[in-house]
């Protein structure tokens, strides 16, 4: 996958498993300096936005979740905010608390797939989490303990844990009766320990001295450690609503990837994420994540990206919570869902994916169907800033052998959880040193 | 081909995961398995799964059974597959996009130039095919497992199957038969909602109708699906010709039973006048 002159040296490594999605990263040295560094993303492209136009507003929820196997929630409420606010509706009340319950459990199964199986290796120094398991077989077992209770929550809430059926423009199917959700509480209980744990142990992990100067952005609320909707933010000023975020943020198409890469109008990379929501909102997390951030020396000021996996396992304290706070407070809704009439319009919505701020925007016709589909996902926005932190850490580090550079370069991508099925599986690490 | 797994053996048998274009979903369904995942992973060697980072011998080996996920959508994927069936004694689809060419087969009703000017500025650089198709019409298969995503409990039966010579104990009925067997009250008898359920492979447990929902038929048509059949109750039951469309041509749209559906007009998604 390589086009290098014959006089340049080239290695490739197969590697970067450990990532949702495929791609490859290309360095290239001239004369003992950096010339370029491309995190290239080979993901087949599946056209959603293009088969989505003449389908129904209904459809969207459960169509786009199959971009994203590891994040359906996250592609499920965005779609059902943007098509409820092309049609003029709110979902508020114990609808909305069921939908950020659902959202809790994917919070929870996918920080912890990537903290235990996919991270955590790495500072261990094993290849993969089955290694792990070898030698700390306890340590496995409690993570994925921890990753089901958010499984249980995508099971009874949404049906299953991959695509749930239950979830519907204006609300759901079926709702849970209070007793349906006492068995999750009991099993909430147990994880949170196992989260305020793992906190602990992550934070004892050794780190790099890295930092970087990216700007970060995530949605905030003014009262809540924000999933869904609210303003999207930064820790540069930038606060804009739903509907001016492509005043702000520009898609490009490049060559070596076919995820389009995200920038801010006039101020370029810019980073979503855990990192960039614990920035902006740190403040409302509920008291139990408060501590252990507290207790694992976590400053919101935080700017370096291996330390990512502490806010990681930090968040998974703050869904677990925050399950058990909704589940206790739970009233079962009179009806699983409000009536959502379509009308002819424009309507946009954002939620807090695992990875990152997700945005979708939907036009409709009057009838219902829709005339045009636009969603940037987390990946894309983050690309460039991945590319941007790899450039960083190569040119510090061209020193390294190829190989060892090659291992810690895919550290430095896997600090960003990327899902590149969102925006692949394979990457191969090329450098080109001439 | 024999084999891979005797009780003789002394190597544990080899497994693969590949993917091909799909959302990671089926082969996440793997590490879904929490309770059993170390357990497998003691009973076969998972000598090559990238998602859960074994690498192992970078994918140039044999296996006994390779799981393949994802339907074939660009050149490279064309000899990629021939080369993982060269290494494959068994290989088994799983879900919808490798065994019926996905939610993403929607391209193969128009001219994939339009949906790349669609997403893409410079669609000069994507390289993909007209298509999107299934395993099946590249390499013999030697199990498909349906589900947008594939059932947990199925995948792990497919693998003790293969891995045992033996077998798979899939059933081939209707969505409609698991969802009397779970007892639940018929959602179009009792509300009126139209429903896929008496067309759609079994292997979900009925959840649909179990919340309320008309089966949506993410698992593909069963064995004897009906389908001008059922598209006569879904039309009694309310739903105009455009919608049932719609229905059918969704997560399983390539599948030779739903491809040419209605039977006289080419476009799937077209307007109603
Ligand atoms: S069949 Fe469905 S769940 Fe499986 S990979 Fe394809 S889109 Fe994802
Ligand atoms: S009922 Fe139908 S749509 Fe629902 S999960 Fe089962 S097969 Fe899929």
């Amino acid at each position: 996958m390589t086009h290098r002159s014959p006089a340049s040296r080239t290695l490739k490594v197969d590697a970067l498993a450990r990532v949702e999605g495929e791609g490859a990263m290309y360095i290239e040295v001239r004369d003992g300096r950096l010339h370029d560094v491309q995190l290239r993303i080979y993901e087949p492209p599946r056209f959603f936005e293009a088969f989505l136009r003449g389908r129904r507003y209904t459809e969207p929820p459960d169509i786009t979740a199959r971009i994203c196997g590891i994040c359906p929630v996250a592609y499920q409420m965005s779609a059902c905010l943007a098509i409820e606010d092309a049609c003029g509706v709110t979902i508020d009340g114990p609808l909305h608390d069921l939908r950020r319950l659902l959202y809790c459990g994917e919070w929870i199964e996918s920080h912890t797939l990537h903290l235990y199986l996919l991270h955590a290796p790495d500072f261990l120094g094993y290849s993969n989490a089955i290694d792990l398991a070898a030698d700390h077989r306890d340590l496995v077992t409690a993570g994925l303990d921890l990753k089901k209770v958010g499984n249980e929550i995508l099971e009874v809430v949404g049906g299953r844990a991959i695509h749930p059926v239950n979830v519907k423009v204006g609300g759901f199917y079926r709702v849970p009766t209070r007793k349906d959700l006492a068995p999750l509480a009991e099993r909430l209980r147990g994880a949170l320990d196992t989260a305020m744990n793992t906190v602990a142990w992550v934070a004892g992990f050794d780190f790099p001295e890295v930092g970087h100067e990216l700007e970060l952005a995530a949605l905030c609320h003014p009262d809540e450690y924000t999933m869904m909707g609210g303003r999207f933010r930064s820790t540069r000023g930038l606060d804009i609503a739903a509907d001016e975020f492509t005043d702000h943020v520009i898609e490009n198409q490049v060559e070596h990837s076919t995820a389009l890469h995200a920038h801010l109008l006039e101020r370029g990379e810019y980073l979503v994420g855990p990192m960039a929501r614990f920035a902006l909102s740190h403040a409302l997390l509920g008291p139990e994540a408060l501590a252990a951030a507290s207790d694992a020396g976590l400053e919101p000021g935080e700017r370096n990206p291996f330390r990512s996996i502490i806010v990681r396992a930090v968040e998974i304290v703050q869904a677990c919570s925050e399950a058990l706070r909704i589940i206790e407070n739970y009233e079962r809704p009179d009806a699983p869902a409000v009536e959502v009439v379509p009308r002819a319009g424009v309507g946009f919505g954002w939620t807090e994916a695992p990875r990152g701020m997700l945005w979708h925007r939907y036009e409709l016709d009057a009838e219902g169907t829709i005339v045009d589909a636009l969603i940037v996902p987390p990946t894309s926005q983050n690309q460039p800033a991945i590319e941007h932190d790899l450039y960083h850490f190569v040119e510090g580090h061209l020193d390294l052998d190829d190989i060892e550079l090659g291992l810690r370069c895919e550290q430095t991508i896997r600090n960003y959880d990327p899902c590149i099925s969102c925006a692949t599986h394979f990457l191969d690490v090329t450098v080109s040193r001439t | 081909m024999t084999p891979a797994s005797t009780e003789l053996a002394q190597e544990r048998p080899r497994v693969a995961v590949w993917k091909f274009s799909s959302c990671d979903g089926c082969q996440l369904t793997l590490l879904d398995c929490e309770d059993e995942l170390l357990t497998v992973a003691e009973r076969v060697e998972l000598a090559y799964f990238l998602e859960a980072g074994a690498v192992g011998d970078g994918g140039k080996g044999l296996y006994d059974l390779s799981l393949v996920e994802g339907s074939i959508t660009t050149p490279g994927d064309l000899d990629r597959i021939q080369d993982v069936r060269r290494r494959s004694t068994r290989l088994v689809t799983i879900g919808a996009c490798a065994s019926a060419g996905g939610i993403q087969a929607l391209r193969n009703f128009t001219e994939v130039e339009q949906f790349l000017g669609i997403v893409y500025a410079q669609p000069q650089f994507i390289s993909t095919l007209e298509e999107s198709t299934a395993i099946s019409d590249h390499v013999e298969v030697d199990f498909e497992l349906r589900g947008c995503p594939i059932d947990k409990n199925q995948l792990l039966e497919v693998i003790a199957a293969f891995t045992n010579g033996r077998p798979p104990a899939i059933p081939g009925h209707s969505v409609c038969v698991e969802c009397k067997l779970r007892g639940n009250v018929c959602v179009t008898v009792a509300q009126g909602v139209p429903c896929l359920g008496p067309v759609t492979h079994a292997g979900c447990g009925a959840l649909c109708p179990t919340y309320h929902r008309g089966c949506y038929g993410c698992f593909g048509p069963s064995e004897t699906a009906n389908v001008a059949g059922v598209a006569v109750e879904l039309r009694r039951h309310g739903m105009d010709e455009h919608e049932i469309e719609l229905a059918m041509h969704t997560f399983n749209t390539w599948s030779p039973e739903l491809r040419d559906y209605p039977p006289s007009a080419p476009t799937p998604t077209g307007e109603q006048p």
